[in-house]
């Protein structure tokens, strides 16, 4: 009796006729992508996106170059140089990022005392070269200086998880 | 054509020739035309199949991503591996683009309006879609290169055995149309089934053999889940993986020109052609060629429906399925539908 079943419906195309009707049934249904470029998804306070170094907001550069980041970079991306200022305070000389080597984990964030290097809600950053993407100290504070708010806001938002 | 170009002061044979190009134009340009916009067209509906979106920003509804796709490749540069044989490498897409145009010399578009009228359209076709293997053949052998290869035999062997089912196929069509005339075939059907049906689809004998010939023909054009030949996880790309720029697009177009050609030899052989659904005076009056159209249409939404559906065949599968299932099928169906015409006194 089975194979009588089986038989009828290989030939019939049973199963075949059965998927059809599934997939003609999602052909109706609504999207379930957004329109990317147009409209965009929410992202999480957490969103480990471009980094930026941020300033306090009397201009003061807050990262003090403890190397802390460079340290739990597990990706080696980070590389830091630092000199005391004339006013005898320890700042970067040199803070690179080669965001082709980092891998957006960021311990470099978690790593941070004063909150200086962030991954910012920035996802749109690609770029037509390869040298445009090893980012440099004024490259990352432009970056702050741009997303302060949204970064700011985030890390507020967040403030009550850590 | 030809009398309209002699009207205009020129003796036949120049008439004839004017006529016969303006012809080719005419078939070969808008085909062009259509082959890009069925492409996005059947981007849009495998969109729409996985709830996806598809192409919608270059122009409205993206409509235009097929030029903007065929621009972009024409402006890329041609790479012709040194280890190729560089003769066959570039006849190889020219082969297979060449031979997608000439089967639709014989497609009539609508009553009488088909280039060459000739008696042997059928086996035409036949013939002309066979040649096709060709240009994927040579591609791979010339690519020197080892998937191209294996798709290459892959190819060969699955268009030969499933032209062995088609053959027997179109002869069941033939044999109750009477003509391998392809205008014949779709007179043929005029008022076919029960008085006003106009399709031998419909025909409970002949139901079976359009499904299967709408299967074959997916297999034919190394369509989903028959693209074997170009199954991406084995070989690439198959044929066409050492291939850039204009070459790799006219493989495309071919691909694409191919794939309308089927549907359009489906909707002639099995569902009327231009003629409308069914026998009934009013629906005449729309022209025979949105029929066609139509009915193209129609055939390459289930071909795109197919392929958003069903998942690739093993290549023991297909095999199996062309040669176990298919052949003995179609041959028994050759028997059943000549015995029935032979009983019916059909031949008489």
């Amino acid at each position: 009796m089975t194979t009588i079943t089986h038989l009828i419906k290989t030939f019939t195309l049973w199963e075949f006729i059965k998927a059809h009707l599934l997939t003609l049934k999602y052909f109706f249904k609504r999207k379930a992508t957004i329109n990317y470029p147009f409209e965009k998804n929410p992202l999480s306070p957490r969103f480990r996106g471009e980094h930026a170094l941020r300033r306090y907001p009397n201009g003061e550069e807050r990262c003090i170059a403890c190397k802390l980041c460079e340290a739990v970079c597990p990706a080696l991306a980070i590389t830091i140089e630092s000199e005391p200022r004339d006013d005898g305070s320890r700042r970067t000389t040199r803070y690179d990022i080669d965001m082709t080597k980092c891998i957006y984990c960021g311990f470099c964030q978690e790593a941070c005392p004063v909150d200086a290097i962030v991954e910012g809600p920035n996802l749109e950053f690609a770029t037509e070269t390869r040298e445009e993407l090893l980012y440099d100290k004024t490259k990352l504070l432009e970056n702050g200086a741009k997303w302060e708010r949204a970064i700011a806001a985030n890390l507020a938002a967040d403030a009550p998880y850590r | 054509m030809t009398s309209f170009f002699q009207n205009l002061g020129m003796n036949y044979e120049a008439a004839w020739f004017t006529a016969t190009i303006a012809g080719i134009l005419l078939i070969a340009l808008p085909l062009m035309l259509a082959v890009a916009l069925i492409i996005y067209a059947e981007r849009k509906l495998w969109a729409a199949f996985a709830l996806r979106r598809g192409p919608n920003v270059v122009g409205p509804f993206g409509i235009l991503q097929s030029f903007a796709d065929g621009l972009k490749v024409f402006l890329q540069e041609t790479i012709i591996p040194s280890a190729s044989n560089r003769g066959l490498f570039l006849i190889a897409p020219i082969i297979t683009f060449t031979v997608a145009l000439m089967a639709w010399a014989v497609i009539p578009f609508a009553d009488g309006v088909v280039l060459s009228n000739i008696n042997v359209g059928l086996l035409y076709i036949l013939a002309i879609s066979s040649l096709g293997v060709y240009g994927v053949v040579i591609a791979g052998w010339a690519s020197n290169s080892k998937y191209p290869f294996y798709s290459a035999m892959r190819a060969a062997a699955q268009m030969i055995s499933y032209e062995v089912s088609i053959g027997f196929i179109l002869i069941c069509v033939v044999l109750w149309a009477g003509t391998f005339n392809v205008g014949g075939i779709i007179e043929g059907q005029r008022s076919h089934v029960f008085g006003f049906i106009n399709a031998y689809a419909l025909n409970p004998l002949l139901f079976p053999i359009a499904v299967m010939f709408l299967i074959s023909s997916m297999a034919e054009t190394a369509r989903a889940p028959f693209d074997l030949t170009e199954a991406e996880s084995e070989l690439v790309a198959g044929y066409q993986t050492e291939y850039s720029s204009m070459a790799f697009a006219l493989f495309w177009l071919g691909e694409y020109a191919n794939v309308l050609l089927m549907c359009a030899l489906n909707a002639i052989l099995f569902w009327g052609g231009y003629l409308p659904p069914v026998d009934w005076a009013p629906l005449y009056v729309v022209p025979g060629i949105i029929w066609f159209f139509a009915k193209i249409l129609l055939m390459f939404f289930i071909f795109a429906w197919v392929k958003a559906t069903v998942p690739r065949y093993r290549y023991d599968q297909l095999m199996r399925l062309g040669w176990k299932v298919f052949l003995p099928i179609s041959l028994f169906w050759v028997f059943l539908v000549s015995g029935y015409l032979m009983f019916t006194g059909h031949f008489a």
